[in-house]
């Protein structure tokens, strides 16, 4: 409990020093959403000072800091220059799509990579560990873009995969099993490059563990005692093996937010990566930080619950 | 052992007869037409007498232990024949090993990474019982105790894990497991090294016992030559694979023919002259 303990705090202030450097590093970014503004002719000075005023960009960054951190308490998050609205309601919305999305891609890798991992890890040299290594060497040297544009072009050709959105045009007037149809075709792309992106890093980190574990002693004698295969595997291989993808389990929690943004971006998913680019690009400072504090959040959660894992999971960490 | 009891056992056949046996291990790189290949054993012949402890010697990546999770069946060999008790066992496949398995137990090494931290050391000494189904609920447990007691150790620790015995206590704990299953031929693989010379004669007295006690066959892999001049019967000495040498202590150690075992020996100074002093009729 020290230890969890301990670890909330490190996660709280990490928290409290990412919020900082988040404000901070946006602030010192050249320009701000109403220079746009200026360049029209129709809005006066005076009208754009009083904009900048009403929003508190005249203030000093430590003032405006402590605005912000008492509007995430009242639980708005900051304003909106763009959409004019509490950055909460935005984020939640887009949110939800993008976990939609992480969600479905981490879960599928999971289910692939675990097995798969065990199973190439106890057949080591045979053609389908050289398959899958020869196959993750491939997917680990493609980067996400090229995958995904790969996709979509197959996509444009074949007619056979919506290319972009997350849902057709009159998705409202389709039935309950039709709408839900839809989204699924509509999630197969994205789907699939990000599971092709995180499986080779996850199934080679579980062969690896699974590979040491199954030449460590106790496995060998467990062997010579006569435990089955199936039970050597998952009775006593598994557990010991399972640190390091506890730790990758907190990290794919972590990534739920950020880790599809650029897929997001490229087929039109409105999830949070093209609201963060957007608001990057008009420079809506609140809805920025509300991005990254929101992945970082995840971030945090994900590391802590690796942790609360690792200790419920292994005694060697409780030892110590 | 005493001349009546060495004629005794010379009368029995041996319970392990291995003759030309070779294992390798290939490793062939994805991308890759060309592979890298490490023969570890070539042409290795070996017998085990019952109820005698033959020791063998090497230097480090020899082939001993490759050679120990051979005769355990824990690694598959490539060519040659394993007798036990009469019977081929080297290309049996896993599921006709399972009355093997009781007769042949291993206690490795490092004792720490031996035994199942997921487990208590009641439940690491009770799970060769449990699996052969010689036991099973409260006498199970009952039986690890007594288990645990047999070599020295407390029953009231029987909950606590791995983690918390000494290095020594471990490597009891290994024995106890080796030994639950009543096995006929015990295979040391350096279960000694590591330990502070008390807690080694501590070990080796206990082995000693229990060797006594249930006439067992032991096969003692070390690289320390004084420690194997004390116990063993019979010798083998590896190098690069193949066993170059073997016979009994007092042969091998006072009369080494092959120039490997006369450098390891004379990495022990003192110990061909101690064998030699005991035999004077040797060769010198």
């Amino acid at each position: 409990m020290k230890y969890l303990g301990r670890r909330l705090a490190h996660g709280i202030l990490l928290l409290v020093g990412a919020s900082l450097l988040c404000f901070l590093f946006t602030d010192l970014a050249p320009g701000s959403f109403f220079d746009e503004i200026k360049l029209n002719p129709q809005i006066s000075p005076e009208t754009v000072a009083a904009l900048r005023s009403h929003y508190g960009l005249d203030q000093p960054t430590s003032v405006r800091y402590v605005g912000w951190v008492k509007s995430v308490f009242k639980g708005e998050w900051g304003y909106s220059f763009a959409y004019n609205s509490p950055v909460r309601g935005l984020l939640m919305l887009r949110a939800g799509n993008t976990l939609l999305l992480t969600g479905v891609a981490t879960l599928l890798v999971w289910l692939i990579a675990v097995p798969l991992g065990i199973w190439i890890a106890d057949h080591p040299d045979a053609w389908s560990d050289r398959l899958c290594r020869g196959g993750t060497s491939i997917l680990l040297s493609v980067p996400e873009l090229v995958l995904v544009l790969g996709f979509l072009c197959l996509a444009v050709r074949t007619h056979a995969l919506p290319v972009g959105g997350m849902a057709s045009v009159g998705f409202d007037q389709l039935g309950r099993w039709s709408k839900l149809g839809d989204l699924i075709m509509h999630l197969i792309i994205p789907v699939i490059t990000l599971v092709l992106a995180g499986l080779p890093i996850l199934l080679r980190h579980v062969r690896a563990s699974m590979t040491e574990v199954l030449k460590a002693p106790f496995v060998q004698a467990a062997r010579g005692h006569g435990v089955a295969k199936t039970r050597l595997l998952f009775r006593y291989a598994l557990p010991a093996a399972a640190n390091p993808l506890i730790s990758l389990f907190g990290f794919s929690v972590g990534g739920l937010l950020s880790g599809s943004l650029l897929v997001e971006v490229v087929t039109g998913w409105p999830g949070l990566g093209p609201l963060l680019l957007e608001a990057t690009m008009s420079r809506d400072l609140y809805v920025v930080v509300g991005v990254v504090m929101l992945s970082t959040v995840f971030m945090i959660l994900g590391n802590f619950l690796a942790d609360v894992m690792l200790v419920a999971a292994d005694p060697r960490i409780r030892m110590q | 052992m005493t001349a009546e009891q060495g004629a005794k056992r010379a009368a029995k056949p041996a319970l392990v007869r291995v003759k030309g046996l070779h294992k390798r291990y290939v490793h062939r790189p994805v991308f890759s037409r060309s592979e890298f290949a490490v023969d570890a054993l070539k042409n290795v012949d070996l017998e085990l007498q019952p109820e005698c402890l033959t020791a063998l010697v090497g230097a480090s990546g020899s082939g001993k232990s490759t050679l120990a999770l051979c005769l355990a069946m824990l690694e598959k060999s490539d060519a040659g024949e394993i007798w036990f008790e009469e019977r081929e066992i080297s290309r049996c496949a896993a599921h006709e090993l399972a009355w093997l398995r009781p007769k042949i137990q291993m206690v490795f090494q490092d004792s720490a990474g031996a035994l199942n931290p997921f487990f208590s050391a009641a439940q690491i000494v009770a799970e060769p019982l449990e699996v052969q189904r010689r036991e099973s609920g409260r006498k199970l447990r009952l039986r690890a105790c007594e288990l645990m007691e047999e070599v020295g150790l407390s029953a009231d620790w029987a909950d606590r894990s791995p983690l918390e015995f000494s290095g020594g206590q471990r490597q009891r704990l290994a024995i106890a497991r080796a030994i639950a299953l009543q096995p006929t031929l015990l295979i040391l693989d350096e279960s000694l090294s590591g330990l502070d010379l008390v807690t080694q004669a501590q070990i080796l007295n206990l082995l000693a016992d229990i060797r006594f006690a249930r006439s067992l066959t032991c096969l003692l892999i070390s690289h320390d030559l004084s420690l194997v001049g004390q116990v063993a019967d019979h010798i083998a000495v590896m190098h690069q694979g193949t066993i170059v040498e073997r016979g009994t202590r007092q042969r091998v150690f006072g009369n080494p023919q092959h120039t490997h075992t006369r450098e390891l020996l004379a990495a022990t100074p003192g110990l061909e002259l101690a064998f030699r002093t005991a035999q004077p009729g040797m060769r010198t």
